[in-house]
């Protein structure tokens, strides 16, 4: 069985702050880290191949300017058995339209692949929409927002879904795509050994010329949608601050609560 | 499609080093480069005033865009009720479809919703797109995007809106790579451009920045849009409009990921995607304990109970409750943060609540940043005194 792990390199949006002055985004000192949710997806696919008696091969994919590499080093560390960057100057501009294009034809190439996962979306986008669009691409059924995977066999998959005030239980035929949310494990630390082979594995790179993609479906000529703009969001005016004796607190504050109609 | 410094006209000024959203251009002696993070955005451009950058893009066919009419509203049910988020785009698509000059459309797939049209028309559908299936009750995958694919290919909507909720972010973008067209998720505001195209602005980067984004030459223009952000379209009995009945084909009803079982296990007090009053505990509640007040203070208040990743991660109260980065996205009318410091992977998931109060020891605590109304504290003596006074009244 083959699992192929899609993850990707974000800043780390704690840090990402807007110049007010001139509207851009303030990258220095920002640290790129591996997409948070797609941290459970790693693990999550290790477990997959600890779960089953059949061997089970797991690779990391991602998609991204060549020091992207570093998040497929961090899934090596983890124990992943393989990984592949796509880059190519050609891919930048790719929406999420594009993005799910070109990683289809990435896992269409590994070939013979059962399962594929993602985290449930990126930070710095927070689309939820690559992992959907590669399952159209594929043609392959979807999971999203999988809490738990309380069966897998060679043929089915038996899942729990995330939804707003429970859950639904799906069962699909592999292959199929799977979105993770953190409630589905606790990932585990890189152990000293997959950290030395971490660092020292070769990880291949492929290119466009790599894929059997259409020219006109990559990249920003591939993506349907364009940014149009970036600006700081409306900072809140400062606020009241209210102290003193919790009983004088309580008369002001329920007070507010009534002039704003929210009691 | 291509971007290139013409060095012969670059002066070095740094003009566009300042432009550049991406920080993707740095000067190599005296002049620009462009580095790996560019994304073609294309914002360097107009700011050389050399004429020294050159983009060059050549686009994929665009569609005819005026074979493209009417608003579109993805409705969503569950068990057989429909959604307040569905109300909410109503009021945004009324909108859209005024400045626009065409018609507001709703789709509802399901089963015995004939009174649901009815209701669909009086908050303003001109039209209400009804599939009527036992195999439609339950939302899956693949039967709702397949009609509504047929749908979007036959009636050609300018603007499809649905709502940002689990089902509508599973659904709309397997909907959107199938048509071949843009979608912009979560959006928080929708307008209509000049040039009559739609502009979806979204939070990104954790809701640390804005963006609009443009779907130029693919239609419809998609998006879903966040829960409790539009104002809800209200009824008005009189409104006439007309219901199309939508015939299911046989192969809809196929699915390879298919619903076995439905599980509710969220009571009402936690959903808090749909509460209007959220009240959530941090760390500094001190013990698992600390929740009870955080209950009884959402009881007196009628609100939902949230937590911080803090509070979740020491095991003191279950995933589904966290709000913020890893958890939930909220926007409620009235959110009370008590012992939470605020950290900015809170921040994200409720700075856009339309009021905020903060209890807190630590008057430097980072959420006090956000708060309209900071109270400086013991919450174990300002909650119960909150309590107190709100059971007078």
């Amino acid at each position: 069985m083959k699992v192929v792990v899609c993850i990707k390199q974000v800043p780390d949006t704690t840090n990402v702050r807007i110049n007010p002055e001139t509207n851009t985004l303030i990258r220095e000192g920002v640290e790129s880290i591996v997409n948070p949710f797609d941290e459970y997806a790693i693990e999550e696919a290790l477990r997959i191949k600890e779960r089953l008696d059949e061997p089970v091969t797991t690779i990391a994919v991602t998609m991204g300017p060549p020091q992207a590499e570093a998040v497929l080093r961090q899934a090596l560390s983890l124990g992943v058995d393989e990984a592949i960057l796509l880059s190519d100057r050609a891919f930048a501009g790719s929406d999420t339209w594009a993005t799910s294009y070109a990683l289809s034809k990435m896992i269409e190439k590994i070939g013979d692949v059962d399962v594929v996962l993602c985290g449930k979306q990126a930070i710095d986008g927070d689309t939820a929409q690559v992992g959907p669009g590669i399952a159209v691409h594929l043609g392959v059924p979807q999971i999203t927002f999988v809490k738990k995977i309380e069966e897998l066999t060679p043929k089915k998959i038996r899942a729990e879904r995330m939804m707003e005030e429970g859950y639904q239980v799906v069962e699909s035929r592999l292959p199929v795509l799977l979105t993770v949310v953190k409630e589905i494990n606790e990932p585990r630390l890189p152990s000293i050994r997959g950290k030395m082979r971490a660092k020292k594995a070769e990880i291949p790179t492929w290119t466009a010329a790599n894929l059997d993609v259409k020219e006109n479906s990559i990249g920003l000529k591939g993506s349907p949608t364009v940014v149009h703009k970036i600006y700081a969001p409306e900072r809140k005016k400062d606020g009241r601050v209210l102290e003193g004796e919790p009983a004088d607190v309580a008369v002001e504050i329920v007070s507010e609560l009534k002039r704003l109609s929210l009691v | 499609m291509s971007i290139r410094i013409i060095e012969e006209k670059c002066t070095g000024c740094t003009l566009c080093v300042r432009a550049c959203p991406f920080a993707a251009i740095t000067m190599h002696e005296k002049l620009a480069v462009i580095g790996p993070e560019c994304t073609l955005c294309g914002a360097c451009v107009p700011a050389c005033k050399f004429d020294a950058i050159e983009l060059t893009v050549e686009k994929r066919e665009p569609v005819d865009k005026t074979k493209y009419r009417n608003v579109w509203v993805v409705a969503e049910q569950k068990k057989g009720v429909v959604q307040s988020v569905t109300y909410e785009l109503l009021g945004a698509g009324r909108e859209l479809a005024k400045k626009r000059g065409s018609e507001l459309h709703v789709v509802l797939l399901g089963t015995g919703m004939d009174g649901a049209c009815d209701d669909l028309v009086a908050r303003g559908a001109d039209v209400v797109h009804y599939l009527d299936h036992p195999a439609f009750e339950h939302y899956q995958d693949e039967p709702y995007s397949r009609v509504l694919c047929r749908l979007m290919n036959a009636e050609k909507p300018e603007i499809v809106l649905c709502g940002a909720t689990a089902i509508g972010r599973s659904l709309i973008p397997r909907v959107a790579v199938q048509i071949n067209t843009g979608l912009t998720a979560d959006c928080t505001g929708l307008e209509i451009a000049e040039d009559g195209g739609l502009m979806q602005i979204r939070p990104a980067f954790g809701g640390n920045i804005m963006a609009t984004i443009l779907t130029p030459d693919h239609r419809p223009q998609m998006a879903t849009v966040r829960h409790k952000v539009m104002k809800e379209a209200k009824p008005d009995p009189k409104r006439k409009g007309k219901i199309v009945t939508v015939e299911p084909l046989k192969e809809d009803a196929y699915v390879r990921a298919k619903v076995v079982d439905l599980v509710e296990e969220i009571e009402s007090t936690v959903n808090l995607a749909e509460a209007d009053i959220i009240v959530s505990g941090g760390r500094g509640l001190g013990t698992p304990e600390g929740f009870k007040l955080i209950e009884d203070f959402a009881l007196a208040l009628g609100g939902a109970v949230g937590s911080s990743r803090a509070a979740v991660d020491a095991g003191w109260i279950p995933y589904s409750h966290q709000v913020g980065q890893t958890g939930k996205t909220v926007c409620p009318k009235l959110y009370v943060a008590c012992g939470i410091s605020g950290q900015i992977q809170h921040l994200v998931g409720m700075q856009s609540s339309d009021t905020i109060i903060a209890i807190n020891k630590d008057r430097e605590a980072p959420i006090f940043t956000v708060a309209d109304y900071g109270i400086v504290g013991d919450l174990y003596k300002v909650i119960p005194a909150v309590i107190d006074r709100l059971n007078q009244r």
